[in-house]
C-alpha cells in the first residue's frame, strides 16, 4: 500500500507534512471555510432578514431602507471575487491586521459571501406562508418574536438548503482566495500543482475538496430530511 | 354600560387602498355593532370586502377612516404594545388554517402561551383541556401534514382559545372545506358560544352556515353592508336582492323553480304560481285543507322547505292554485291575511 502511494502520488507524499504540506493546507481551507461561513452566516441572516421584513408586504414596511439594501446587495453580488479580493486589502489590513494567509482572506470571503448569503435567506424566508405571519400578528406577537419564533423556524429547512449551498460555493471562493495569497488547498492545487507541474497534488487536493463538498452537501441533506415534515 | 355597549363596535369605517395609481375602495362606510353572546354573520361574495372589514377588528387592516372600539377599548387609539395585548383577546381562524408546519399540534396550541407567564405544567394542562375540547386528544404529536383539513381547523381553533378570547373571529374557516366537516365546525363554534360565551363573528359566502349558527346577519356587496337584520327577518323577509339571492340558494327554491321553469312543466300548469314565506307558527294552520274548504280552490303543493332556526320555525313554500278564477282571487286574499308573505310568480313572464 505505501508502496503503492509513493509509486504514484510521489509528490503528494513529498508534500504531506510541514507548513506547506497537505495536512497543514487541509486546516487552512477549514480554517476559511468554518470561520468566514459563520461571519457571512451571521450577518447574510441579518441582511436577508431586514431585506424580508422591510419590504413593501413585509412585518415592518420601510421603502427607503429596502431600496438602499437592496440596491447594496445588488451591488456587492456583483464585484468578480477575484477583484474583491484586490480591491478590499486596505480594509482586510484594518479588520484582520494582515492581507496575506489564511485569516487574510477572511474578511473578502465574507464580503464575497454575505451578500449572495443574503439573497438566498431572503428567497427562503419570502416562501413562509404569510398566512402564519397574520396568525402570528393576530396572535399578539411582536415584529421581533414573529422573526425568531415564525420565520426562522419555520424558513429553517429552507435557510440549511440555502447554507449548505452558500457553504459549497465557500469552499470554491476559498480555492480561489488560497490562489493568491491565502494558503490552503487552493494554493496547494496552484502553486504546487500546478505551477511545479506535479499533477499529484493538483489531483488529491481536489479530491480534498469534493469530499469536503460531499460531506457538507450530506450533512444539509440529512438536517432537511430531519427537519421538514 | 358595558352590557349596553356592543362588545365590537365599527363606526364608519372606510378601507381604501393604492396601489399603482388605482385606488380601490375596499370597504365604504360600513358600520356594524356586535353584542356581547352574538354569534355575527357577515355574508357576501368574495370582493366583497369582507375580509378587509373583519381584519379592522384587530387592526391587521388598519382603517382609512372610523372608529373601532372593541370591549370598550378604543382601538386606533392604543400603542403598539397594547394593541398586542388588545389582540389576544380576539382569537381569529383562516380559511387556510394558517398553522405552523414545524411544530406538533400541541406546539401549535403552546405557541401562543409562549408570553403567558403560564409555568409549563400549567401549559400542559391548558393545552389539553383546549385539545379536548376540539375532539383532537390523541393527535397532540401529529405534525399539521398529517392532518385533514378538518383536524387542522380544529386545532386552529384550539390555538385561537390558548389566550381565552373574549372574541372569536372566522374568516371563511370553512370555506376549504367539505360539507359533513363544514357542519362539524360550525356546530364546534356554536358550542363554544353557547358554553364558553364567546363572542363569534363569521365571514362566509354560504348562507347554510349562516343559518346553522349565527343569529345576526350583515350582506355585504361591493364594500357597503346592504342589509343587517337578525337571521329570523333576513331569512323570512329579505329586502335586497343579493339577500334573496342567498336566502334563495340555501333554501334550493331556486333551482326548484329553475327545474319548473326548464322542465316545460310551466305550459302545462294550470292555475296560478304562489311563493310563501313565513316565519312562526302559521304552519300549524292547515293551509291546503282550509283554501279547499272555504274557496274550492286546489292547492297543489310543488315545492317546500321547511326548517328551525334559532327555535322558530321558517319555511317557504311553492304552491299553484287552481279553481274559479275569483276563488282563487280570494284565496290569495285570504293568505295575505296569514302572518305569511305571499308572492306570485309569474314564470312566463320571468323567463329568464
Amino acid at each position: 500500500m505505501a508502496g503503492l502511494v509513493n509509486k504514484f502520488l510521489p509528490n503528494v507524499v513529498a508534500n504531506w507534512e510541514g507548513d506547506n504540506g497537505f495536512v497543514t493546507a487541509i486546516w487552512q481551507t477549514l480554517y476559511m471555510t468554518f470561520v468566514s461561513a459563520l461571519f457571512a452566516g451571521i450577518i447574510g441572516i441579518i441582511l436577508g432578514i431586514l431585506l424580508v421584513v422591510t419590504a413593501k408586504d413585509g412585518i415592518t414596511p420601510h421603502k427607503n431602507f429596502y431600496y438602499w439594501l437592496d440596491k447594496l446587495v445588488n451591488l456587492f453580488r456583483s464585484i468578480p471575487f477575484i477583484i474583491l479580493l484586490a480591491v478590499i486589502g486596505p480594509f482586510t489590513k484594518l479588520i484582520v491586521g494582515q492581507t496575506i494567509g489564511p485569516t487574510g482572506a477572511l474578511v473578502p470571503l465574507v464580503i464575497g459571501t454575505a451578500p449572495f448569503f443574503a439573497r438566498q435567506v431572503q428567497l427562503a424566508l419570502v416562501e413562509v406562508d404569510p398566512g402564519v405571519i397574520e396568525a402570528a400578528e393576530a396572535i399578539g406577537l411582536s415584529p421581533m418574536k414573529i422573526i425568531f419564533r415564525v420565520y426562522l423556524r419555520e424558513g429553517l429547512p429552507e435557510l440549511i438548503r440555502s447554507g449548505t449551498l452558500t457553504i459549497i460555493s465557500l469552499i470554491g471562493l476559498t480555492a480561489m482566495a488560497g490562489a493568491v495569497g491565502g494558503g490552503g488547498l487552493g494554493n496547494m492545487a496552484i502553486s504546487v500543482g500546478y505551477q511545479r507541474f506535479e499533477n499529484d497534488v493538483t489531483i488529491v487536493s481536489m479530491l480534498f475538496i469534493l469530499v469536503l463538498v460531499f460531506i457538507i452537501q450530506g450533512l444539509g441533506d440529512f438536517a432537511v430530511r430531519k427537519l421538514e415534515h | 354600560m358595558a352590557e349596553q355597549n356592543g362588545i365590537i363596535q365599527l363606526k364608519n369605517i372606510d378601507v381604501t387602498f393604492h396601489n399603482e395609481g388605482k385606488t380601490i375602495e375596499a370597504v365604504k362606510d360600513v358600520s356594524i355593532d356586535v353584542k356581547k353572546g352574538d354569534v355575527f354573520g357577515v355574508i357576501g361574495y368574495s370582493g366583497a370586502g369582507k375580509s378587509t372589514l373583519v381584519r379592522v377588528i384587530n387592526l391587521l387592516q388598519q382603517p382609512t377612516a372610523g372608529s373601532v372600539i372593541v370591549n370598550n377599548q378604543n382601538m386606533l387609539e392604543l400603542s403598539q404594545k397594547d394593541l398586542r395585548k388588545a389582540r389576544r383577546n380576539i382569537g381569529m381562524i383562516f380559511q387556510h388554517f394558517n398553522l405552523m408546519n414545524s411544530l406538533t399540534v400541541y406546539g401549535n396550541v403552546d405557541f401562543p402561551l409562549r408570553d403567558s407567564g403560564l409555568s409549563k405544567a400549567e401549559r400542559k394542562q391548558k393545552i389539553d383541556r383546549l385539545l379536548d375540547i376540539v375532539g383532537l386528544a390523541d393527535r397532540a404529536n401529529n405534525y399539521p401534514s398529517q392532518l385533514s383539513g378538518g383536524q387542522k381547523q380544529r386545532v386552529a381553533i384550539a390555538r385561537a382559545l390558548a389566550n381565552d378570547p373574549e372574541i372569536l373571529i372566522s374568516d371563511e374557516a370553512t370555506s376549504a372545506l367539505d360539507p359533513k366537516t363544514t357542519t362539524e365546525i360550525l356546530d364546534l363554534l356554536g358550542r363554544l358560544n353557547k358554553e364558553l360565551g364567546i363572542t363569534i363573528v363569521i365571514i362566509t359566502h354560504e348562507m347554510d352556515a349562516i343559518k346553522q349558527i349565527c343569529n345576526r346577519v350583515s350582506v355585504m356587496e361591493n364594500g357597503r353592508v346592504i342589509e343587517e337584520g337578525d337571521l329570523l327577518s333576513i331569512f323570512g323577509q329579505p329586502k335586497q336582492q343579493l339577500t334573496k339571492d342567498f336566502v334563495n340558494t340555501s333554501t334550493h327554491i331556486g333551482s326548484v323553480l329553475d327545474e319548473i321553469r326548464d322542465s316545460g312543466i310551466v305550459d302545462k300548469l294550470s292555475g296560478r304560481l304562489i311563493e310563501l314565506n313565513y316565519i312562526g307558527d302559521s304552519t300549524n294552520e292547515p293551509i291546503v285543507v282550509e283554501l279547499y274548504k272555504r274557496f274550492q280552490v286546489e292547492a297543489n303543493i310543488l315545492f317546500s322547505n321547511i326548517e328551525r332556526l334559532q327555535n322558530t320555525t321558517v319555511g317557504i313554500m311553492l304552491f299553484a292554485l287552481t279553481g274559479d278564477d275569483d276563488k282563487v282571487e280570494e284565496a290569495i286574499k285570504y293568505l295575505d291575511s296569514l302572518k305569511v308573505n305571499v308572492k306570485e310568480i309569474d314564470l312566463k313572464k320571468e323567463g329568464k
